[in-house]
């Protein structure tokens, strides 16, 4: 079971800092906004990740100075956002 | 297309074809006349059984995104019900038309409001639904305000004025709107069918779609699909204009209308044409060849309709030069809010226009398809996807121009204004 890593790019405003905690999920677009390595359409904003990434993403979430990321666990359907 | 049982003939519309359902009581017709037509709707008496006769009726919404109208009717109406403590949902007639190229809505909200105020009435009904929204532009809103007076069921009907942008009718945009007045996408972390306005599950609905709504209540499922394809029955509306001397006309087309006869009932001769840009701006540019206009089917047959935006481009128009055009005016709507709308469409204007301009650097059109994919899915709405995909299909369709362009010519003479 991975769980999603929602970008709310209404927020995000490019600092950098989850694409140094999830480098091998995020990679730094032309201005500096994340995009996510391989991936197309909606999973650039709703990210899967893998169970080994779940430490980092978790930091990810509570890191972010925009407060743009939340993590959304399969299991219990709902987002988990830090408000 | 097939008229409707009990239909007098009407009077013609001003630049528009005599049309069999959507338009049937005539130009502005106002309750009574609409109540002849059509006859009488008791939104309580259709309202069980609605959402099953919209699923029958293979309806599906015509604002763009081609939803199947009862997936998303139920999906608000179970969210209400599901909650710990049940919210009565918001349906919002959205009737915000920003694409410079459409005007059917605005049409169908002149002639035809007392359909759209009854699919209103009896969609809220069958969602238990409690408040309701008419969201138009300013130039709409006396008629439809008339209208809602002159309805025996339009005084619970709450107007809002929708600003004339671009996007001002994407549907998270509608409720930002209503809610705080500003007009921009939300974050779509959650659904308007769970979350939407004042934390009610809300249903956003185009005008068409719940005027079609109001015929399916009436005449049933069968006779929705007696016109149109099995896959996509009914009949839609389109907004079609060209070069001049054509009048800009609203026709009403079955599913799956051949583009070529769409082209040839407004007026114009196809093989006059260069391209037809279909399903507005953020549509796609195709040959006026032997494509038929449906939302789903095999590309290369089908192009999607989209909002019902059909623009033809004369022979001798420059494709390249048109599309600049609208690239920068799409880069000028983004809401500046997401960071790849913000800094990549403008930066694909750019590039666009040095193509569009003659400037002979052959590495421009590679530059402009990697932007074009690294913008794509990453935005509060689809408004960077659908730049990109009317940039990637005027890339292919006038590929012969962007040649021509970057050996520093130009067969097109014709300006091009929106």
């Amino acid at each position: 079971m991975t769980a999603t890593l929602h970008i709310d790019w209404t927020r995000c405003d490019g600092r950098g800092l989850c694409t140094e905690l999830l480098a091998g999920v995020l990679v730094r677009d032309d201005w500096g906004y994340p995009v996510a390595r391989g991936r197309q359409g909606a999973e650039r904003t709703d990210v899967p990740t893998r169970p080994s990434d779940a430490d980092a993403a978790r930091d990810a979430v509570s890191l972010c100075p925009k407060l743009a990321l939340s993590l959304r666990d399969p299991a219990s359907g709902g987002p988990q956002r830090r408000r | 297309m097939s008229p409707m049982p009990g239909v007098l003939p009407q009077p013609p519309l001003p630049n528009a074809q005599p049309l069999a359902r959507l338009l049937a009581a005539g130009a502005e017709a106002g309750y009574a006349r609409h109540v002849d037509t059509f006859g009488p709707l008791d939104p309580d008496a259709v309202a069980p059984g609605l959402l099953n006769l919209l699923d029958a009726s293979g309806l599906t919404g015509r604002g763009g995104a081609a939803f199947a109208t009862w997936r998303k009717a139920l999906a608000t109406s179970q969210s209400g019900r599901k909650r710990l403590v049940p919210a009565r949902p918001v349906v919002i007639a959205n009737g915000a038309e920003g694409e410079p190229l459409s005007f059917k809505d605005r049409t169908l909200l002149a002639h035809a409001p007392h359909l759209v105020i009854d699919g209103l009435l009896a969609v809220t009904r069958a969602v238990s639904g409690t408040q309701m929204y008419l969201y138009a532009p300013a130039a709409s809103l006396p008629g439809v305000q008339e209208a809602v007076s002159g309805h025996p069921g339009g005084r619970r009907i709450q107007l809002v004025e929708s600003p004339e942008t671009f996007i001002s009718g994407e549907a998270s945009a509608v409720v930002n709107s209503i809610a705080t007045g500003s007009a921009i996408p939300l974050d779509k972390g959650r659904r308007l069918s769970d979350t939407g306005l004042k934390g009610r599950p809300t249903l956003v609905l185009n005008v068409e779609t719940l005027a079609h709504v109001a015929l399916i209540a009436r005449f049933g499922a069968d006779w929705f699909r007696e016109v149109g394809t099995p896959t996509d029955p009914g009949t839609r509306l389109l907004s079609v204009s060209g070069p001049g001397p054509c009048p800009d006309v609203v026709l009403e087309v079955p599913g799956g209308a051949r583009l070529t006869d769409v082209v040839q009932s407004a007026g114009m001769d196809p093989a006059s044409l260069s391209a037809v840009l279909v399903g507005g701006y953020h549509g796609r540019w195709v040959r006026p060849a032997a494509y038929v206009l449906s939302p789903r089917g095999p590309a290369g047959h089908v192009v999607r309709p989209g909002a019902g935006v059909i623009h033809a481009l004369g022979a001798e128009q420059c494709g390249l030069g048109a599309t600049a055009g609208i690239v920068a005016y799409l880069a000028g709507q983004s809401a500046r809010q997401c960071g790849p709308c913000m800094f990549g469409l403008p930066a694909m204007a750019g590039i666009f226009n040095r193509i569009a301009a003659g400037e002979q650097d052959p590495r421009l059109p590679e530059e402009l398809g990697r932007l074009g994919t690294l913008v794509s899915g990453r935005g509060a709405c689809h408004h960077p996807d659908g730049t990109a995909q009317l940039i990637s299909s005027a890339l292919e369709v006038f590929a012969d121009d962007v040649r021509s362009h970057l050996t520093g010519r130009c067969s097109g003479s014709g300006s091009w204004t929106p």
